[in-house]
């Protein structure tokens, strides 16, 4: 106890840099896979994405992020181990930022496709399992974020397959292609606004002392749907035909009217990510100020205080715009395969299925996700070639990770824990 | 930062372009030949032997594209369409390039005139030929559609009527060739032996020109099937 009392300022701020630094690695890399989509497919430039990205990755933080910090923050390890030693769980949080923030350093100077939850989830569970043995592991809970590693993409594949096929049912394959695109985008749009809100709301605001009940939550869900649709409707209802460029590609008009529908699904991406994958920076944050600020209790619930927030938000933003830019601007010229109306099946589908597991508190790869929507979109044989050779590669960066990131950890755990006793 | 990112190497070269662009090559190849059969006709010599060389050069521009577009289609690709399938369609249309040049290889080599009776039919045919080739081309540019369409639907459809446009406009060039074959026989006597026969060989070579590409758009039609 002692201890805390002593350097309980120090502990935060180590855990606020740390964190900080989590969150810019996370912004430089992560939200340009997230939105480069759009950004390829020209529906909104780099500027606005940082735009974007900085209003919706904090409101998904804010509105959504809560659940799955809660799980980084004691879903993880067991809480109940550190009782009579809550400064373990000090040294142990800042070890995980600090190994999954040099492991991902290496990483992507080396240019290996690693996960930040990934890199995180292995941290935490490598300084418990070596730090003070299996029985502080909570390996349900593990087990279920690991298999969910697997199903999400598949998830996220699988709906992208449907949009697609649907596009193909109301628009493509229809007599006016173009026409159809105008009439149903719109309602394509709703679903953005609606699943996107329904997910949050429901049951999903307590911690803002907003109690939705289930009628309650499908109308409000429903309203910003229908705004969000009404906006898609004035964006694209002075689309033109151009005759000439259909002569060259017939769907031209119908892909230049799901362009600025692209910019929906950039929200939305912007959105789920922040609620997800920040949570991978300042879970272990929370942590530490929790046990910090309540003297040394770790079994208490606690809320998330609005200035963690902020700094998840912050280092986002300025992790997009000092790094993350660049990442955007390669991706988005290396993915022009992928046309708005593929792009916007793959992120809407990928913005969905992450909604849901920061819903239910899952910390999911949402690059890896998109990876999946990408090629459930390949699967309706709409992509002219996708390498196979990523998905092998998305595999052993998993193998490779999770131990890393587990050894890592340990190692800076016994590091700190020599260092301050 | 190094760019091996998940989402930029998701993606491969799109193979139906490369497909595209030598197809477009070869037609090329196959559109200089009804000059070079009209260069014989006045005897021009060095007509002859120029288009040949521009012949050369395109063939040479489509296997360039051939090598290349098979060099970057690893089996690690996922592809909507069977990669054999794929791959044969481009060993056809790289024929009908390989074929324009054979035929120019030949009216060159032999300083071969052409005799009389054939003037007035043989440019016809040659042209009839290459526009099958052109209906071929037509054919392949619809890629980026059926690919939007996941190999289906009204632009399967689609592809599939001109396919079949496509086969009756060949049927019309094989009646062609018959019939110059036919002349051919009707006045073997008054030519020399050697250049009766290779003029057998000339129109059943301008002939593939239309045949190759028949099979381009046959071959299409499997990857729509399946």
């Amino acid at each position: 106890m002692d201890i805390i009392a002593i350097y309980g300022g120090w502990f935060i701020g180590l855990a606020a840099l740390f964190g900080l630094y989590m969150t810019w690695g996370i912004g430089a890399n992560d939200v340009a896979n997230a939105m480069g989509t759009s950004v390829g497919s020209g529906a909104i430039t780099v500027k606005q994405a940082i735009i974007i990205a900085a209003i919706f990755e904090f409101a998904g933080v804010v509105l959504a992020g809560g659940n799955v910090t809660e799980t980084v923050r004691k879903g993880i390890v067991d809480h109940t181990v550190f009782i009579d030693s809550p400064e373990l769980l000090i040294y142990g949080m800042l070890a995980s930022l600090l190994a999954a923030g040099l492991w991902l350093m290496i990483a992507s100077a080396k240019g290996w496709p690693v996960s930040t939850t990934h890199s995180i989830i292995g941290a935490v569970v490598g300084f418990a399992l070596v730090g003070l043995g299996p029985d502080a592991v909570q390996w349900t809970k593990v087990w279920a974020i690991v298999a969910s590693w697997v199903i999400s993409p598949l998830v996220g594949g699988s709906i992208a397959f449907l949009i697609m096929i649907s596009i193909r049912k109301l628009i493509l394959n229809t007599d006016d292609p173009f026409q159809n695109a105008k009439k149903w985008g719109p309602i394509y749009v709703f679903f953005v606004g609606f699943l996107i809100s329904l997910v949050t709301l429901f049951k999903g605001l307590k911690h803002l002392d907003i109690e939705l009940t289930t009628l309650e939550s499908f109308f409000w869900s429903a309203v910003i749907g229908g705004l969000v649709a009404f906006l898609g409707w004035y964006l694209i209802k002075d689309k033109q035909l151009d005759p000439e460029a259909e002569k060259d590609h017939k769907f031209d008009g119908v892909e230049r009217v799901f362009a600025p529908m692209q910019v929906f699904t950039a929200c939305a991406m912007a959105f789920a990510h922040g609620s997800n994958d920040v949570a991978n920076g300042i879970g272990p944050l929370t942590a530490v100020v929790s046990i910090v600020e309540s003297g040394g209790q770790v079994a208490q619930e606690a809320g998330l205080p609005l200035w963690i927030l902020l700094l998840g938000g912050v280092g986002i933003v300025v992790g997009l715009s000092t790094m993350g830019y660049r990442v955007m601007k390669t991706i988005g010229k290396k993915i022009t395969e992928l046309t708005p109306t593929r792009g916007f099946s793959a992120e809407l589908a990928a913005a969905a299925t992450v909604v849901l597991a920061s819903r239910t508190g899952i910390p999911v790869s949402t690059t890896h996700i998109l990876v999946g929507a990408v090629l459930g979109v390949g699967l309706t044989r709409g992509i002219a070639a996708l390498d196979m050779r990523v998905v092998g590669k998305i595999v052993l960066s998993w193998v490779v990770t999770l131990p890393i990131g587990a050894g890592l950890s340990a190692l800076f755990f016994f590091i700190l824990k020599a260092i301050f006793e | 930062m190094a760019t091996t990112n998940p989402l930029g190497s998701l993606f491969g070269k799109n193979p139906f372009r490369s497909l595209q662009e030598h197809m477009r090559v070869a037609v090329e190849c196959a559109d200089m030949v009804p000059g070079l059969f009209a260069a014989a006709a006045e005897a021009d010599v060095d007509a002859v032997e120029r288009i040949k060389d521009q012949i050369f050069e395109k063939e040479a521009e489509a296997d360039q594209i051939k090598n290349a577009m098979r060099h970057r289609l690893p089996r690690s690709l996922f592809l909507p369409v069977n990669r054999g399938d794929l791959l044969e369609i481009l060993d056809v249309q790289d024929s009908i390039a390989d074929v324009a040049q054979d035929i120019a290889g030949l009216l060159c080599e032999r300083e071969m005139s052409i005799p009389e009776f054939l003037k007035g039919d043989v440019i016809p045919y040659v042209e009839a030929c290459v526009g099958v080739c052109h209906r071929s081309l037509e054919i392949i540019e619809h890629f980026d559609e059926l690919l939007e369409m996941g190999f289906r639907g009204r632009e399967g459809e689609r592809v599939e009527a001109l396919i079949m446009e496509l086969n009756l406009a060949e049927d019309v060039t094989d009646d062609m060739g018959m019939e110059l074959s036919r002349k051919l026989f009707k006045h073997e006597d008054e030519m020399n032996p050697v250049s009766v026969m290779f003029w057998y060989r000339l129109i059943e070579w301008i002939g593939d020109l239309a045949d190759y590409a028949e099979k381009v758009g046959n071959r299409l039609r499997l990857t729509i099937a399946k």
